[in-house]
């Protein structure tokens, strides 16, 4: 089985992956407008000022919708979790769900998720799993 | 009273469908051209526009001999031949040109699988592909679950918008997949990405179509029936990461696009004979109704598994058995206009008696994009 595939980084998005290496998750905020949006960019999408900044997520989320793929991708082994995580801060972003089976039985719509990470060479991608404890 | 500006006066697919060993990318675009032009009457020398998605617009026009004052190389995906038509008629209004030949052509089974329509997005690449959704059948069904969850639609709804598309394709001795299914066929056949089964998802195939399109008023020299245009289309895009689509129970390209195309052409939801939306996936033509507004928000799914879109029923949907059933070659919205057409000439397989007005509307790349077009026998309004 081939490797998992490694995100080509720009310039625009490298403070995104030196965080996650660090064992962060960074959105970004608008100075002009509040708005937190992702995924990363030099200005807002929402008003399109440039006066942004990095803001870390909790790493709190719930599971938004998800398919369980049967179908081949690089590295990983059939069937798994492709899904989408609404974040506490209200942006939502595409993960895997971890440390849990691909099973719709262990996957309830809404259910509290929690940031980990996932380590591919030098690279750390950020993922999520069921949150220990329950609640968000 | 207004009066039609823009017809379509060609019309053809490829003289084969479905499995095409025999021709290239390029050679399926030339076949749908040629017939194109020999149902209309016309040569390459008679044509001054030329419009084609997923393909180098100047490598067609070299190909088949054509030197155009005006081309149009819009690629977003499957809807990017309903943009094109909209292109296509404002051009020829401005009278950056006459004669309009928009072209697709895709060997999407046979001999080039790998062929990328569409510009790869950077960001989609960066962070979405890393999860692993390689193919569209595990990203572009990822926001039904939540549509399950918060507007009721259930999996035996998604099963039967197959079986009823199956029906319509039945008719068609073009259509790839002819053979009555039922909801339980669907949800026994293949997991390919759940909740979604094979059945659920379309074909993949080899084909291509072409369109000619040129002023209403030079129409009526041509020896087919003319099918005009009703008002400007719409189109609309929300972009290629689908994790970034605002709301994953309704598409908002898909509502931008249809509410533009609705009003510019002056009609309501009840003037609409005929309908055509483009279904990769068993999902969509749920989104498009609902979204185009032809019933309220949620009630899509039920609209089909009632009856209503299926033979005999008071809304023909997809009646050539659309990209489930008749064939989808990766950018299927230029066989979804192709029926249109057939059902405005009135010489559908599947043909709804006295069909007058056809609206078309298509998806690009995943929730991507999307355009609509209105169609009608009528040349005033």
């Amino acid at each position: 089985m081939s490797e998992r595939q490694l995100p080509t980084i720009y310039p625009e998005t490298q403070f995104y992956w030196d965080g996650a290496k660090a064992g962060k998750l960074l959105l970004q905020s608008c100075n002009a407008c509040d708005k937190i949006y992702y995924p990363p960019r030099p200005f807002c999408p929402t008003c399109g000022s440039r006066d942004i900044a990095v803001t870390q997520a909790s790493g709190k989320g719930t599971l938004h919708s998800f398919v369980i793929s049967h179908l081949a991708a690089p590295g990983y082994e059939p069937p798994f979790t492709i899904a989408e995580v609404m974040l506490e801060e209200g942006v939502k972003m595409m993960t895997n769900i971890v440390d849990c089976p691909a099973d719709p039985e262990s996957l309830d719509l809404d259910m509290p998720l929690e940031l980990t990470f996932e380590q591919r060479g030098d690279v750390a991608v950020p993922q999520f799993r069921p949150a220990k404890g329950g609640a968000a | 009273m207004t009066h039609a500006q823009i017809a379509i006066v060609g019309a053809a697919e490829t003289t084969r469908m479905g499995k095409v060993p025999e021709l290239s990318q390029t050679g399926l675009h030339a076949d749908a051209a040629l017939n194109a032009m020999a149902d209309c009457g016309l040569t390459p020398a008679d044509i001054d526009g030329i419009a084609t998605g997923g393909h180098d617009v100047a490598e067609i026009a070299q190909y088949l001999g054509i030197t155009p004052t005006w081309y149009d190389g819009t690629s977003v995906g499957g809807c990017s031949f309903i943009t094109l038509v909209r292109h296509a008629a404002a051009a020829i209004a401005q009278g950056l040109c006459t004669t309009v030949l928009i072209t697709h052509g895709e060997s999407g089974r046979s001999n080039n699988r790998a062929h990328r329509p569409i510009f790869p997005s950077m960001q989609q690449q960066e962070f979405e592909a890393i999860y692993g959704p390689m193919v569209p059948p595990s990203r572009f069904t990822l926001p039904v679950m939540r549509k399950m969850k918060d507007d009721g639609l259930t999996i035996e709804q998604l099963a039967m918008v197959a079986v009823v598309q199956r029906e319509w394709a039945a008719f068609h001795p073009r259509a790839t997949a002819r053979d009555p299914i039922t909801v339980d066929d669907v949800l026994n056949s293949k997991m390919i990405a759940w909740p979604f089964r094979k059945l659920m998802c379309c074909l993949v195939s080899d084909g291509g179509g072409a369109l000619i399109l040129t002023s209403a008023e030079r129409a009526k020299d041509f020896p087919t029936k003319p099918v005009y245009l009703r008002g400007l289309g719409g189109e609309s895009a929300e972009g290629p990461m689908i994790s970034q689509m605002a709301d994953f129970t309704s598409s908002k390209a898909f509502r931008v696009s249809g509410k533009t195309a609705f009003e510019t052409a002056g009609i309501s939801h009840a003037d609409v004979d005929h309908l055509m939306i483009y279904d990769a996936f068993a999902h969509l033509p749920v989104y498009g109704l609902e979204d185009l507004g032809f019933v309220g928000k949620g009630e899509g799914g039920a609209f089909i598994a009632e009856g209503n879109t299926r033979p005999g029923g008071k809304l023909p949907l997809n009646t050539n058995g659309g990209g489930l059933s008749y064939m989808h070659s990766g950018m299927y919205g230029m066989y979804a206009l192709q029926e249109a057409v057939r059902q405005m000439r009135g010489i559908s397989p599947a043909q709804v008696d006295g069909a007058k007005l056809s609206v078309v509307h298509g998806v690009g790349g995943m929730f991507s994009a999307a355009a609509t077009v209105v169609m009608t026998t009528e040349d005033a309004w």
